[in-house]
């Protein structure tokens, strides 16, 4: 009597498995051309929409050619780059900062070294700035870079090994110390010492150590990136956070670049090429505003979106740093400043 | 056997009067600590997974598993499962054969390899297919040139969730098959049964409720797994997403009451899971019981 049941679970299983296949082989074929972004995390809302724009503007101009949707993949702008160079097929790369694409050159190979020289502005088609996130009232009264040293101030900031964000932190926090103690080494050492010794937790992406501050309502003040920090106050309200502008931050150019070598594999060089030109397209322009990220053709932007990016005086990591591929050995390769001042066990 | 079970029958009613001669109220304490501990750590979870994926109301959740991404994540977890479960089924089954029923060199090597997933993080699971199949991987180069893709995207997935589900069926059917010993074999294969006969008709039918319930863990993990498919998926979202990779981008997104909603799908089918299994020890309680004994 309980044979047949059995037997009837087992065919009941077969037939679910068989139609599951086959949905899956359907799924997969598909003619169109399909684009797959890797991004860093921030970007998601960007993206979105810049998307949807060019694709709806690309399929009306060639309508034999069309793209059928772009594909997005978010993280950690080092975690990504990392998930390229063991091969995730990116038509395109838009990280989070040049060293991390230079990485992607240096070990896959399949993009010249000098990827950064192919698109104007150092193919960063928008800007951004580090920024302080606090909480409502700022109730630890936290104004500059200074104070995050002090004693029981607990600072949130992502990994600088795997988050571009980090990286672009941590070198702000570094030029600001320069500055304050006249290059004096030991004393800038001893300052980012004591600043990563007030961080509590640190996450793998922006987005995680977002979601860290606002969300689990861990830490005092967040280093942020200028466009996450207006997201989070859209998201959350304005009545839950407050943006402190620091007096001194960094010029954060976030990169892109077309990956030759999976471009030419999956013969979508056309489209993926157009994608990246469309960024500095006036329209592009607008919507990168909307989202907080900063333009490089302010007049395309509504000038309502660009009120709401603060004045603050900028250094650029060529100035100060001498560019990604000398800052990011001295202090995110191995055994760099990053290795030397963390000490995670306090 | 049944001289075996005689000073076990004897035993067994003293064991008895000592556990009822607790005092009421350690009784009482015993059951109330159950009873919170689950109510804390279980119940309490699984409440705020439904009530957090209900509280933008039913449209909202409706849209939110029939999102394009959502459903291919649905898909994706329903295919990965439904490869990697029979594969492990076919797999667990020979591997507990082989243990349980014969005698050979290295068996006790081949018991610890089963039960390696469980002993290693699933975040290593999945690294070591990237150091395996990955661009700068062993078999890298030679994947490549043959345009085979396997890291970050589904066959990968696969391979992931097949490694990290390997235990189950195995580890359930053992501990079973031993216990039964060889007798039944013996007696049908003097009575002239092939020996594949004799699998199909007295192995497995005896160990087929061990089985179910290796399936039913099996297939249980592999739709959630998260480690070690997390790093071997490359997050495409719409592409190499699962469930539970999907139900993390949305949290990141702000989008909780979405990422609760595809959560709750993802809790709903562990609840199926357990309603299955509690009817049919329910139905069939004394068979289960029986084959158990034996």
């Amino acid at each position: 009597m309980t044979r047949p049941l059995f037997r009837r679970f087992l065919r009941a299983g077969l037939v679910l498995g068989a139609f599951t296949l086959g949905l899956g082989v359907t799924a997969g074929a598909q003619a169109q051309t399909e684009l797959l972004n890797v991004s860093y995390d921030p970007t998601r809302e960007l993206y979105r929409e810049i998307n949807a724009a060019f694709i709806a503007e690309w399929n009306a101009r060639n309508p034999a050619k069309t793209i059928s949707t772009i594909r997005q993949s978010h993280g950690g702008s080092g975690a990504q780059a990392r998930t390229v160079i063991d091969g995730l097929a990116a038509d395109v790369v838009t990280l989070a900062l040049a060293g991390d694409i230079d990485a992607v050159a240096e070990r896959s190979k399949k993009l010249p070294l000098d990827w950064q020289n192919r698109l104007p502005h150092n193919s960063s088609p928008y800007t951004s700035t580090i920024v302080f996130l606090v909480r409502k009232g700022n109730p630890k009264a936290i104004q500059d870079w200074g104070d995050l040293v002090k004693p029981g101030i607990r600072v949130i900031t992502p990994n600088p090994k795997t988050s571009g964000g980090a990286r672009w932190n941590y070198l702000a926090a570094w030029a600001y110390a320069e500055k304050a103690f006249g290059k004096d080494e030991a004393k800038v050492r001893d300052y980012i010492a004591k600043l990563l010794a007030n961080v509590p937790v640190l996450d793998t992406g922006a987005r995680g150590a977002t979601t860290t501050f606002t969300q689990r309502g861990i830490g005092d003040v967040f280093l942020s990136w200028e466009n996450e920090a207006f997201l989070a106050l859209k998201e959350f309200g304005a009545d839950k956070f407050e943006i402190v502008v620091p007096s001194l931050s960094i010029l954060a150019e976030p990169p892109v670049a077309l990956v030759d070598g999976n471009v030419d594999a999956k013969k979508s060089r056309e489209q993926a090429q157009a994608y990246l030109d469309f960024l500095y397209t006036p329209k592009a322009q607008a919507i990168i505003a909307r989202n907080f990220y900063r333009p490089r053709n302010p007049e395309a932007a509504d000038p309502k979106d660009l009120a709401n990016f603060p004045k603050v005086e900028l250094i650029t990591i060529d100035d100060v740093f001498g560019g990604w591929k000398k800052a990011q050995p001295t202090h995110f390769g191995d055994g760099g400043t990053f290795d030397q001042l963390y000490k995670p066990a306090r | 056997m049944s001289d075996a079970a005689l000073p076990l029958a004897a035993a067994a009613p003293a064991r008895r009067s000592s556990a009822r001669g607790e005092s009421l109220g350690v009784r009482i304490a015993l059951i109330a600590v159950s009873l919170l501990f689950l109510l804390l750590f279980l119940l309490l979870p699984l409440a705020a997974v439904f009530v957090e994926a209900g509280s933008k109301g039913w449209e909202a959740y409706r849209a939110a598993i029939t999102e394009p991404d959502a459903l291919a994540a649905i898909r994706l977890t329903l295919l990965v499962a439904a490869i990697a479960v029979p594969f492990n089924i076919v797999v667990g089954i020979a591997a507990a054969w082989a243990v349980a029923k014969f005698e050979f060199r290295g068996k006790n090597l081949l018991i610890s390899l089963i039960d390696l997933p469980f002993s290693v993080s699933p975040v290593i699971s999945g690294l070591v297919f990237v150091l395996l199949f990955g661009a700068q991987g062993y078999f890298g180069p030679w994947l490549q040139a043959h345009d085979i893709k396997i890291v970050f995207a589904l066959p990968g997935l696969i391979l992931a969730t097949v490694f990290v589900t390997f235990p189950f069926v195995a580890r359930e059917l053992i501990p079973h098959m031993q216990s039964l010993g060889t007798a039944d074999e013996e007696a049908a294969l003097t009575l002239g049964a092939s020996p594949w006969r004799v699998f199909f008709r007295v192995t497995l039918p005896n160990v087929k409720w061990s089985l179910f319930y290796g399936v039913l863990l099996c297939n249980a993990r592999a739709m959630g797994e998260f480690g070690a498919v997390a790093v071997v998926s490359g997050k495409i979202r719409g592409l190499t997403n699962t469930m539970p990779l999907h139900i993390e981008i949305l949290y990141n997104e702000y989008m909780g009451a979405a990422a609760f909603a595809v959560a709750s799908l993802l809790a709903g089918l562990a609840l199926i899971t357990l309603a299955l299994k509690t009817f049919l020890e329910w139905r069939f309680g004394d068979e289960i019981a029986a084959s158990r004994r034996h």
